[in-house]
């Protein structure tokens, strides 16, 4: 039996946009605890996600220079060296710019975050120069679905790989909250954060976590949407935090499989639109779909809704 | 008996899977001052949140001076005419003690904006009322030589006397207060006992109290209504309900 | 003492060497489709250790260093001579009256380039006013406050295009334009809680931004709108040579045409522009909506017991903060003569945003203040231009840490019963 051509393009879309989401869901990830514990927007975490690209960059570079040529090996660098460099962000602008402003109006650590965002982005543009800076295809290939001599839809390799990572990552960080200690005091600072200071848990500490596991996954996507796009420069954190934020909402924030099911969500809403639409146009139905969301469902789709104290 | 201005049947509240109103019903007629009392946790202010929009209740009818007003947002039902304070002072901490009362008036007030750019002759004299309005209240409770403090460097007591007076200048029909007496001296007590006397008597306003402080109740109410676990207990004159062996029990406990 | 400060202070350092080492230590370097890494040469590796060493000993003599500061006399709470001014009028009016001729005279005693940036300054200065009356006044945050001013200059800009509008029609049709945008735009959002608000808003500022750059056939795309025409003077033009049916102002004057007269002009009108913000806020402060926003930041839920409509209080706030973006926007189209969506990225909302903060939330000689510092200091310091963005970043947020009130806070005019 014969699929049409049609049929084959919205595969592709899909594989496409699925692929995207899954990385937004490792960044909205970062948003979503760190909003479940403290209740503020981290403006800063794209920023993150952009520096873990950048890292990533830098050690297959030095990797590559060294004569070290085996590429399971170069991603096993990037991963290590790039989560462990983010996860020192995170911890940082936790410490430096935020911390001092626990408590008080909600605006305050908001707009040291916005600081926050634009110095690192400078940072790194100083550091590293505002072009772009490009990577050769480390993998390439793919499965093909369909018919090989006509029209068909591709699953890349590089694609699976971001599948798999993905999955075995959210895996781990499941397994994390659900069953050690810390992640245990993860979700107990969640549900009150005062109450659980007040059992004789280093909430202090907790949140600091928080603010690493976030790091450390948005340098996952880092790398891995660095090695997919093969293009990075140092304005693409505001973009990609933004999206991570907007799936966060989508999803319900403060609900960690609600931001996996907003990353997916977004991913294939953009790319349905870029593929069928016009590329221009996906930003403008992203952020669209965030403010329909925000109007008609505040809590998202899998967030509690807030009960007002009177 | 007249029509009421005031009549809730079957109102019922549920959060999730707790019911924490079940079919309270109330009425309070014009002029009267009606106490709700039951012990702590009965769901006393939730009813209060329910009736004055705070609250989505789940069921029921309220009818506040011939409307239906339940599901009605919190500032639409204000606007009708039941002002209600807090268990806790909210008061705007910052700004003076005159000003507290000038934004009280807000509904009332010219609040045209060229009207005030331009400062036109409408707008003057509606500022000259509300100020005038402010100063009479300030008398009334005795604050008016606090008047250009900022309001949290008054005195608890004094607080809390403002707070009823920023409900009044709003000119409301039904006035509502949560636990009025709560952290007050017997002298304020006393004072507070008094005033809502006078404003019953002198300006014809309906209250609706919820309060802990039993002598205070039972001396001033003409109609008390008792909650217990989020649903009406019994009702009646304060005789009637010191002589309810229910109330009694539900007062010093099952055991 | 110092020994249980050893651990601290090392992983200080560490962190520092971890934070830096990496993306500060060496550059990517693209060489045709290689990527190489080259050092980033020593003056880098020093600053990073210098840094290193500083937190090392910083944490390792934290304790002693925190005796001393509290040793030392604490920081001016506020220029006390300002703080006072606040509290008599007649002096307050003194000191306003000396602000505005000096800021007439200006122009007079400067060059073409101090007036071109004193401009410059008027326009930051309105559009801080204006975004201060949505977060310092409202206690809204906006992140999309460029969004209105580009409704504003691209309103005017289309309008010359297409239906050969004048400045002042085109001034009072942005204005009300951009406040339509805010109208709409607020309608349905403010009643989200602060932190989406910022995000809604922000995203609103990129559609319209991305919207502006694809929608070519109306915008003209990332090329811009050029030949937007200048302001007129009661119909008197400021050119060397009158375009049909008009007159130029040195002919009507009489005086030999001099180009410095325009740029004299635009900066008198930006003044004018900004006056007239300072009466409007000033007067809003004092009816019942000003003492209604502050109210509402104080308490909603005191608000709408009250009988406050707390979404039509905040759409207030956001129309006329719009409004006066929008206000801004014609006059910055109309002055360059061109406008692009370049000069209307997420990097200017936080520049007004910087400015609203730096000055204190709420007050208005703050704001001002802040918007001349802003403006000139980059203008002063062109060698750091590289890292203005980076110092304004750190300014952020070091300015909530240290003075989240801002420089100057603001001292309401507050209502006095008169006894």
């Amino acid at each position: 039996m014969a699929m049409p051509e049609s049929l084959y393009y919205l595969i592709q879309q899909l594989l496409n946009g699925l692929t995207v989401g899954s990385t937004y869901a490792l960044i909205a990830i970062g948003y979503t605890m760190v909003y479940g514990i403290i209740g503020m927007i981290n403006f800063a975490h794209g920023e993150v996600y952009m520096i873990g690209s950048y890292i990533a960059f830098i050690v297959i570079a030095a990797l590559a220079m060294f004569g070290i040529e085996s590429v399971p090996v170069m991603i096993v660098a990037a991963f290590a060296i790039s989560m462990m460099v983010t996860s020192a962000y995170g911890y940082s602008i936790e410490r430096v710019a935020y911390r001092p402003l626990r408590g008080g109006n909600r605006l305050i650590p908001l707009i040291s975050a916005i600081g926050m965002s634009i110095f690192l982005q400078n940072l790194v543009r100083i550091a590293q120069g505002s072009r772009d800076i490009a990577m050769p295809t480390m993998i390439s290939g793919g499965i093909d679905i369909g018919p090989q001599d006509g029209f068909h839809a591709t699953l890349s390799y590089m694609q699976m790989i971001i599948f798999a990572v993905t999955l075995i990552t959210m895996t781990l960080l499941t397994l994390f909250i659900s069953r050690s200690r810390m992640g245990r005091a993860c979700r107990a600072c969640a549900e009150d954060l005062k109450m659980t200071n007040l059992l004789g848990i280093n909430t202090n500490a907790v949140i600091a976590l928080t603010f690493v596991i976030g790091a450390a996954l948005a340098a996952v996507a880092g790398v891995l949407l660095g090695m997919y796009y093969g293009v990075i420069n140092p304005y693409i954190g505001f973009m990609a935090g933004l999206k991570a934020f907007t799936a966060a909402v989508l999803g319900g924030i403060g609900s960690i499989p609600g931001a996996v099911l907003g990353g997916l969500l977004l991913g294939v809403t953009e790319a349905i639109t870029a593929g069928y639409f016009s590329t221009e146009y996906k930003d403008v139905v992203a952020f669209g779909l965030l403010i329909l969301i925000l109007l008609f469902r505040p809590s998202g789709i899998l967030g509690r809704p807030e009960v007002e104290k009177v | 008996m007249s029509r009421p201005l005031l009549d809730v049947s079957g109102l019922t509240m549920r959060f999730g899977g707790l019911l924490a109103v079940d079919g309270v019903h109330l009425s309070v007629q014009p002029g009267q001052i009606v106490s709700m009392i039951g012990p702590n946790g009965a769901g006393k202010t939730t009813v209060f949140n329910c009736l004055t929009g705070f609250y989505k209740p789940s069921g029921g009818k309220i009818v506040f001076d011939g409307r239906e007003i339940q599901g009605m947002p919190g500032f639409k039902v204000a606007r009708r005419g039941m002002i209600r304070t807090f268990q806790h002072v909210r008061l705007f901490k910052e700004m003076t003690v005159v000003e507290n009362l000038l934004v009280a008036q807000h509904q009332h007030m010219n609040t045209n904006l060229l009207a005030g750019l331009f400062k036109t002759p409408g707008y003057r004299r509606s500022e000259q009322e509300a100020m005038e309005r402010a100063a009479y209240w300030l008398d009334r409770v005795e604050l008016r030589e606090f008047a250009n403090r900022p309001a949290n460097t008054l005195a608890y007591g004094q607080q809390r006397r403002l707070e009823i007076a920023r409900c009044m200048v709003t000119q409301p029909k039904l006035l509502m207060l949560d636990e009025p007496a709560a952290g007050l001296n017997p002298k304020e007590t006393d004072d507070l006992k008094a005033l809502i006397s006078e404003l019953r008597d002198e300006h014809q306003i309906t209250v609706l109290l919820i309060e802990h402080d039993m002598k205070l109740v039972m001396s001033i109410s003409d109609h008390i209504v008792v909650i217990n676990q989020g649903r009406p207990l019994a009702a009646g004159t304060p005789d009637e309900i010191k002589q309810n062996p229910d109330v009694i029990k539900a007062y010093l406990g099952e055991t | 003492m110092i020994r249980s400060n050893l651990k601290p202070a090392v992983i200080s350092a560490v962190v520092v060497a971890i934070l830096t080492g990496l993306l500060l230590g060496v550059r990517l370097d693209q060489q045709g489709t290689t990527l190489g890494l080259v050092g980033a040469g020593p003056d880098v590796y020093w600053k990073i250790a210098a840094a290193a060493t500083f937190l090392f000993f910083f944490n390792l003599f934290r304790d002693q260093l925190g005796a001393l500061w509290k040793g030392l006399p604490g920081l001016p709470k506020a220029p006390a001579k300002l703080t006072s001014l606040g509290d008599k009028p007649a002096l307050r009016r003194l000191f306003w009256c000396f602000m505005i001729a000096a800021a007439i005279l200006w122009p007079f005693l400067s060059n073409r380039g101090g007036t071109d940036l004193g401009t410059l300054v008027l326009i930051y200065v309105m559009l801080g006013l204006g975004l201060n009356i949505v977060v310092g006044l409202a206690g809204l945050l906006d992140l999309g406050y460029v969004g209105f001013y580009a409704v504003g200059a691209y309103g005017y800009a289309l309008m010359a295009m297409y239906f050969d509008v004048g400045f002042w029609t085109g001034l009072i049709i942005a204005g009300c334009l951009a406040a339509l945008f805010g109208f709409l735009l607020g309608f349905p959002v403010l009643r989200l809680r602060g932190d989406y608000l910022a995000i809604v808003t922000l995203g609103f500022g990129e559609i319209i931004r991305i919207l502006l750059n694809n929608m070519t056939w109306l915008t003209n795309g990332p090329n811009g709108i050029g030949g937007i025409p200048k302001p007129t003077l009661f119909g008197l033009e400021f050119s060397r040579r009158a375009s049909e049916g008009m007159q130029t102002f040195h002919e009507f004057v009489g005086i030999s045409y001099n180009s410095e007269h325009r740029v004299i002009f635009l900066y008198l009108l930006a003044l004018l522009l900004v006056l007239i913000t300072l009466f409007v806020i000033n007067r809003l402060l004092r009816m019942p909506i000003g003492r209604a926003w502050e109210a509402l930041r104080e308490d909603e839920i005191a608000c709408r017991a009250l009988g406050i409509n707390p979404t039509a209080v905040k759409l207030g706030a956001f129309t006329i903060g719009a409004s006066f973006a929008g206000f801004a926007g014609c006059f910055f189209a109309a002055r360059q003569g061109f406008i692009s969506p370049e000069s209307f990225t997420f990097i200017e909302s936080a520049i007004i945003l910087a400015i609203v903060v730096l000055g204190g939330m709420g007050s208005q000689i703050g704001v001002i203040l802040a918007a001349i510092i802003m403006t000139i200091l980059p203008e002063m310091a062109r060698e750091f231009d590289e890292y203005r963005m980076l110092l304004f970043g750190l300014m952020m947020v070091l300015m909530m840490i240290w003075r989240p009130q801002g420089l100057l806070p603001m001292s309401r005019p507050h209502m006095e019963l008169r006894t």
